[in-house]
């Protein structure tokens, strides 16, 4: 009863009833299911994808900072530049330690495939030190400045870039916590599945942070340092 | 030992506040004693509060939004009488409280009432149009929702615990630094909305992940129910926006603790970026609100027409297309700032252009409705009065988005019509239409028609009341958030405006005693069926209310319109699927994560709030901990046993197949 008839193409019978023929067939296809119709996803795949998500999430946060720093970097109100205050080789080392952390930790997640303890806990335990290796080098770069003089409340310029370098230190060092959590949990409860997980959802955060800190290094300090 | 909290911080001089805390004090108490004296603490412990269960905490989001809806009420319910009661005489609210009363208003209204309503009715209604058992993390969803019923209560501890925000319901600096607003007010606002803001992030993060990847098999995106793409758009615009005002929030938080210059006028600061980031995420939250509730008019004008939705596609396609323009019209909320004739004339132009989205959606509702066989109950009155009134807001909104135009109208009450004419109409009118909707579904028992179409009338007269004088005096150059009124030909539309509050006072009363009524007259109004409205989409096709696992079985869709085609297949003889064996059920383990975690974000908002750094430090310590033990425990899960499922399952279907076969006797 697909009832489509001659009247002004109006369908002629276009009670409740006929719904169940749905006599409006406009743009709609039986065949369009479209991707997903296999049912609800694994565990593994949801708990990734929501990560995911949450990273963007986080991403979108850094961009709103970014876009802080790109107003207020000319604000230096007579204070230091970016050229007087950045020390590249500093940089350097930090982005050397952040990137090899992201390396071991992905060494560590091809341990965990393998189901080795001691070989997981070991590159994490590396990828841990090198971040606090990192942290260490931001705070004193930090501490620094601050002595000097050139601390937040200086200039804009510098309110800009210690909210934005420092937003992406919390983030390592909140990673520093979820990382020794997960060594512990990993110890004691061996690679179950929701283990297994969490470790993925930790490799994804610490490469996330890799890709912020790119963003910054080239953003903040390699243009900060030229101009 | 307690930072800036001392005995002066209770405003012991001012009566209103002080009155106003000790009535919700007393109510407080005596809901609480009367709970304990009925002993349901260890049934409320077990069954809510500790409940992952996404109808559980879609009917809690609901219940703090009826309330905070009811605060944000009171508080406009002064601002209309106070602006009145100066016509004659110097009102009862001094400048400072009034000030306090409009951010209140605004800023309850928006994250308090608004927000919780709508993301409750998502978080109860897509898991079950998706024909799935749960949200992606139910324990985050309960974080999520604890973590908003944090900030509700920080916000309403300003009452009687030093103050509130001076500022409006965004804090523009540099009104809200240091300098100009010295006192804890705007630290209030930024604690309780950073709280209640990151527990809504996680909600959306969640609701993206149940959509798009936790979906009855064979429901493809393009099966999907319309409210189920509305949720997912305004999601996704939740983990696109959200973050932006964390960002903002934590700037302008810097600036005030730490001496930062973000937004300062001096040291280089740039207040005229605040505006521009929080309206980065204010515009999209705009649309966030209004398009789960454009999901509801479409189920609903779908039902009671008795017809499929006309024109399924364009509506996902206008829903996507608003999805993503809404995030390039920020600007049009300054266009007085000077961005220069350019800029305004662009950002205009997206703003008209985004109208064209809506008017898609209008258009597509109106056709859902001609030649079908349309049912006046209670939620497609709502749906109508929202499509009659809405369409004028929408269009005073296009005019405001005339940049020139904008400069006479700009801060005017004209503006403030305009924004409460498509949010009451759009977002309060959805809520109230998908509560009378899906309630029946939540308990198992219809509202009564003759209070809620009592209701419906009300407001709807109370609301035109109202905000059609507030569009005349704004025209004649009437600004917003006046304390006292200085222009005599501004009396009478005012006045009409008073008497437009307490029509909608009536119709208030008018809800609170259709929900009396339909509990006391339960049996009566019982929904035998699971499927009330003669209902379409998946959420019917189980029983009212729905067993916690939502479906015996995963159904299987087979085209967009799954339960109606199952009902028809039902009508011509074959029976409903009933499966010969049931398999035990895997539902997530309740928790108390989420209510502890609120319980520690709310020391630690109300320690940064007084500078109490050492309950902030216990604060996060406490918050580590709960995060730990969660994380360590080794059940996740509880299994429901298969005769159980049967059990419940069969009483359903018999059930049901006694009521279709009194409806076929009876044709």
């Amino acid at each position: 009863m697909s009832a489509t008839t001659a009247t002004g193409g109006l369908p002629s019978d276009i009670s409740s009833r006929s719904g169940a023929h749905d006599p409006y067939r406009l743009g709609r296809h039986d065949g369009g299911a479209g991707v997903g119709e296999g049912g609800p996803a694994s565990r593994y795949v949801t708990v990734s994808y929501g990560f995911w998500i949450f990273l963007l999430s986080d991403i979108i946060m850094f961009s709103a900072f970014f876009a802080g720093y790109a107003v207020l970097s000319g604000a230096t109100e007579g204070g230091p530049t970016g050229r007087e205050l950045f020390d590249l080789p500093r940089v350097a080392i930090q982005t050397g330690l952040l990137l090899t952390s992201s390396f071991t930790c992905g060494l560590a997640s091809l341990a965990s495939h393998r189901r080795d303890q001691l070989f997981t806990q070991v590159w994490l335990a590396v990828s841990g030190l090198l971040g606090a290796g990192f942290l260490l080098l931001e705070l004193q770069e930090f501490a620094t400045m601050i002595s000097d003089g050139a601390g937040p409340s200086r200039s804009a310029f510098l309110s800009s870039f210690f909210a934005l370098v420092g937003c992406h230190g919390l983030h390592v060092g909140l990673g520093l916590l979820f990382l020794a959590t997960m060594m512990a949990q990993l110890a004691v409860k061996g690679f179950r599945d929701d283990i297994l997980r969490r470790l993925h959802c930790f490799n994804l955060f610490w490469h996330a942070l890799d890709i912020v800190w790119i963003a910054i290094f080239s953003l903040v300090y390699l243009l900060g340092a030229s101009s | 030992m307690l930072g800036k909290l001392d005995l002066s911080a209770i405003p012991l001089d001012e009566p209103i506040p002080l009155v106003a805390a000790l009535v919700v004090f007393l109510a407080a108490v005596g809901v609480l004693g009367w709970v304990t004296i009925r002993g349901w603490w260890p049934y409320l412990w077990r069954e809510w509060i500790t409940s992952v269960d996404h109808k559980r905490i879609g009917v809690m989001y609901i219940v703090l939004a009826a309330l905070m809806l009811l605060r944000g009420f009171v508080d406009a319910i002064m601002m209309r009488t106070h602006q009145a009661a100066t016509l004659f005489g110097p009102g009862y609210l001094p400048p400072d409280h009034y000030d306090q009363i409009f951010s209140a208003h605004g800023t309850i209204m928006i994250f308090f009432a608004s927000m919780p309503f709508i993301i409750g009715l998502m978080n109860f209604v897509v898991p079950l149009q998706l024909g799935v058992r749960d949200m992606a993390f139910p324990t985050l969803n309960s974080v999520g929702f604890w973590l908003t019923a944090s900030g509700a209560l920080l916000v309403n501890l300003s009452l009687v615990i030093g103050e509130f925000a001076r500022t409006g319901w965004l804090p523009y600096a540099p009104l809200s630094e240091l300098d100009y607003s010295p006192g804890v007010g705007v630290d209030y606002y930024l604690w309780a909305i950073q709280i209640s803001g990151v527990g809504t992030l996680f909600t959306g993060v969640n609701l993206v992940t149940t959509i798009l990847k936790m979906r009855a098999p064979g429901l493809g995106y393009l099966r999907m129910p319309i409210f189920c793409w509305t949720s997912l758009a305004s999601a996704m615009l939740i983990v696109a926006a959200f973050p932006i005002l964390t960002a903002t929030l934590a700037m302008l938080t810097l600036d005030r603790y730490l001496g930062f210059h973000f937004f300062t006028n001096a040291g280089g600061g740039n207040p005229m970026m605040f505006v521009n980031l929080i309206w980065a995420w204010g515009h999209p939250e705009v649309y966030i609100l209004v398009l789960p509730a454009f999901g509801v008019f479409s189920e609903i004008f779908s039902t009671f027409s008795s017809k499929p939705l006309f024109g399924y596609r364009s509506m996902v396609a206008a829903t996507l297309f608003i999805c993503v323009v809404s995030f390039t019209v920020w600007l049009h909320h300054f266009f007085t700032m000077g961005a220069g004739a350019n800029v305004n004339a662009a950002f205009g132009i997206a703003t008209s252009i985004i109208a064209v989205g809506t008017g898609v959606k209008i258009y597509n509702w109106i056709f859902t409705m001609y030649g079908g066989r349309i049912r006046f109950d209670t939620p497609m009155l709502w749906a109508l009065g929202f499509i009659t009134t809405f369409t004028v807001g929408g269009m005073t909104g296009v005019l405001l988005a005339v940049p020139a135009a904008d400069f006479v109208l700009h801060n005017s009450l004209f503006l403030v019509a305009h924004f409460h004419n498509v949010i009451i109409s759009g977002v309060l009118f959805g809520s109230f239409a998908g509560y009378t909707f899906w309630f029946p579904k939540a308990f198992g028992f219809r509202l009564h028609e003759g209070w809620g179409k009592a209701a419906f009338w009300l407001t709807l007269a109370g609301f035109i009341l109202v905000f059609a004088p507030l569009y005349l005096v704004g025209l004649e150059g009437m600004t917003r958030r006046l304390q006292r009124v200085p222009v005599e030909g501004w009396g009478p539309p005012l006045l009409v405006a008073l008497l437009g509050v307490a029509v909608m006072m009536a119709g208030a009363a008018c809800q609170i005693i259709q929900l009396v009524v339909s509990i006391r007259r339960r049996e009566s109004l019982r929904d035998e069926t699971g499927d009330p409205w003669d209902g379409r989409s998946l959420e019917w096709s189980t029983s009212s209310p729905p067993p916690a696992f939502n479906f015996a079985r995963l159904p299987h869709v087979e085209n967009e319109e799954p339960y109606w085609s199952v009902k028809q297949r039902s009508i011509e003889g074959q029976p409903l699927e009933a499966p010969d064996s049931y398999e035990p059920i895997e539902m997530p383990k309740r928790s108390a994560t989420g209510f502890l975690t609120a319980f520690f974000a709310t020391a630690i908002g109300f320690a940064l709030i007084w500078h109490i750094w050492w309950l902030a430090i216990l604060g996060f310590i406490g918050a580590y901990a709960t995060f730990v033990v969660f994380a360590w425990r080794d059940e996740a899960e509880v299994e429901i046993p298969a005769e159980e499922v049967a059990r419940i399952d069969r009483e359903r279907l018999r059930v049901r197949e006694a009521w279709y076969r009194r409806r076929e006797e009876a044709a």
